[in-house]
C-alpha cells in the first residue's frame, strides 16, 4: 500500500513535468521534408493520425514571397508572386489580406481551421464524458436510495407546520428551477438528437424537435437569468460560509448514518448547491449571451490573455493560450464551455432534485406548500427552528389531514 | 403549491415575450446573420 501511495505521489509530482518533457521532443524531433520539396511527408501525416502535435509552420508560413518570386511576364511568374497553393495556404491560415464589402471580421475568415477541432471535440469527448456523467449520476443516486433508502422524520410528522419559504422565494426558486429543466433537455436535445433520436424515429421529427428546442432554449434563457438574480438577492445572506458548516461535513450531513447536525436556515450542502447554481449558473449564462448574440461578446481571447498574464499555463508545462482568435473560434469556445459547465451543473442539480424530492420525507413541502413539520425542522434546520421559536414565530398551523 | 405554478407561467409569459421582444428589436440570429439576399430553403 505504502508502495502504490509512492508511485501515485510521483506521479502526481511528474504530470505536470510530462507535457514540457514531450514539448521539448517536439522541438528537437525535426522531421527530413527534403523528399517532397519542403511539403508534408507520409511521416507527417502518420503523426496527425496518431494524435500527436505537428508543428505546421513549415505550411502556415508558406504563403508565397513577391520579393523572390518570378515576375509576372516570367515563364514561372505568378500573379501577385503567389501561386494558387500559397494562396490556399494564406487562407487557411488567415495570413492573408481579405477584404470584404459586408459582414466585418467574421466574414474575413474563409477557411476556418479550428472549426474541426470543436467539431471532434462536441461529437466526441463532450458527448460521451457527459453523457456518462449524468447516467452515471443517476445509477449512483439510486445505488445510494437502495443503500440508505428514504430519510425519515426520525419522531414522525406533528401534524404542525412551520413557514420555511414564502410564496416569492418559491416563484423564484420555481422560476428558475423550471427554465433550468427545459433549457437542460432542450440542451441534451440538440446534442444527441442527431446521434439517438434521428437515426430510431427518423430526420424528419429530429428536424422539428430541433427547431422547437432551439426557440425553447434561447427565449427561455431570460427566465433562468432573472430567476438566477432572484434567488442570489433572496438567499445570498443565508448562504454565507459560517462554523456550524463544520459540524455539518464532519457528520458528512447526516446523510451516512442517523445522526442530524444542527444547521442554520440552509445547511452546508445547500450551501455547495446555492454556490454551484450561482457560479456556474452565471458562467452559463454569461457564455449563453455570447451565443445568442454571435460575435457581439467574446470572452475566450481577453480572458486567456488574463490566465497568460498570471502564468497559470506555464505552471503546468503548457504554451501560453492563444489570445488571437477567430471570431467563429470564440463561438466554438463559447459552445464548448456553456456545453461543459452545463454538464456539471446539471449532475449536480440531478442530486438536488433527488434529495428535495425522493430521498427525504417531508423536504419537497419546504418548496410545494412552503409549509414544514415542525420535527422535520427540529431535526434538519435545529437552529433556524430555535430561532424561529425565539422570535416567536412558530405560530403553527395545523396540518390538513390528507383525504384519504 | 400555487407559486409553483405561477413560476412555471411567468417562464412562458417571459420566454414568449423575449421572442417577440428580440423580433421587434431586430436582435434575434438570423436577423442579424443574414439578409434578403440569402436563401435559408
Amino acid at each position: 500500500m505504502r508502495y502504490l501511495v509512492h508511485v501515485l505521489l510521483i506521479l502526481m509530482l511528474a504530470l505536470p513535468l510530462a507535457p514540457a518533457a514531450m514539448a521539448q521532443d517536439a522541438e528537437t524531433a525535426q522531421p527530413d521534408r527534403s523528399a517532397t520539396g519542403g511539403a508534408t511527408t507520409l511521416e507527417d501525416i502518420l503523426a496527425r493520425q496518431r494524435g500527436e502535435k505537428v508543428d505546421d509552420s513549415y505550411r502556415s508560413g508558406n504563403t508565397g514571397d513577391p520579393d523572390s518570386a518570378a515576375a509576372m511576364a516570367e515563364q514561372l511568374g505568378t500573379l501577385g508572386g503567389a501561386s494558387d497553393p500559397d494562396l490556399w495556404r494564406a487562407l487557411r491560415y488567415n495570413e492573408t489580406d481579405v477584404k470584404v464589402s459586408a459582414g466585418g471580421d467574421v466574414a474575413k475568415v474563409l477557411v476556418q481551421d479550428g472549426g474541426m477541432r470543436w467539431w471532434t471535440f462536441r461529437e466526441g469527448p463532450l458527448a460521451t464524458y457527459g453523457g456518462w456523467l449524468l447516467l452515471g449520476t443517476i445509477a449512483f443516486l439510486a445505488v445510494f436510495f437502495l443503500l440508505r433508502g428514504r430519510i425519515r422524520i426520525d419522531a414522525g410528522k406533528t401534524g404542525h407546520t412551520v413557514t420555511r419559504f414564502a410564496a416569492f422565494e418559491r416563484f423564484s426558486h420555481w422560476l428558475l428551477a423550471g427554465s433550468f429543466i427545459l433549457l437542460a433537455l432542450t440542451g441534451l436535445l440538440t446534442l444527441f438528437g442527431r446521434k439517438f433520436i434521428a437515426p430510431y424515429i427518423g430526420k424528419e421529427f429530429n428536424a422539428s424537435l430541433l427547431t422547437y428546442s432551439k426557440l425553447i432554449h434561447n427565449n427561455v434563457a431570460w427566465a433562468f437569468m432573472l430567476g438566477l438574480v432572484l434567488v442570489f438577492v433572496l438567499w445570498v445572506w443565508h448562504n454565507l460560509p459560517s462554523r456550524t458548516d463544520l459540524t455539518w461535513f464532519r457528520q458528512a450531513g447526516g446523510i451516512i448514518g442517523k445522526s442530524h447536525p444542527p444547521a442554520k436556515k440552509f445547511n452546508a450542502g445547500q450551501k455547495i448547491i446555492f454556490w454551484s447554481v450561482i457560479v456556474l449558473g452565471t458562467s452559463i449564462a454569461v457564455s449563453g449571451l455570447s451565443l445568442l448574440f454571435p460575435f457581439e461578446l467574446q470572452l475566450f481571447a481577453k480572458t486567456f490573455g488574463i490566465i497568460n498574464d498570471l502564468g497559470l499555463p506555464g505552471l503546468f508545462g503548457y504554451d501560453p493560450l492563444p489570445t488571437a482568435l477567430a471570431p467563429q473560434e470564440e463561438m466554438q469556445l463559447a459552445q464548448a464551455w456553456h456545453a461543459i459547465v452545463s454538464f456539471v451543473l446539471m449532475a449536480i442539480i440531478l442530486a438536488h432534485i433527488y434529495i428535495g424530492s425522493l430521498g427525504m420525507e417531508g423536504a419537497f413541502d419546504a418548496m410545494g406548500t412552503g409549509e414544514v413539520d415542525e420535527n422535520w425542522a427540529e431535526q434538519h434546520h435545529s437552529i433556524w427552528y430555535e430561532e424561529l421559536k425565539e422570535k416567536n414565530e412558530t405560530t403553527s398551523k395545523q396540518a390538513a389531514a390528507p383525504a384519504e | 403549491m400555487k407559486a409553483m405554478f405561477i413560476g412555471f407561467a411567468a417562464i412562458a409569459v417571459i420566454g414568449v415575450g423575449a421572442h417577440f421582444a428580440l423580433e421587434e428589436s431586430g436582435y434575434t440570429v438570423w436577423q442579424r446573420t443574414s439578409g434578403d439576399s440569402v436563401r435559408l430553403d
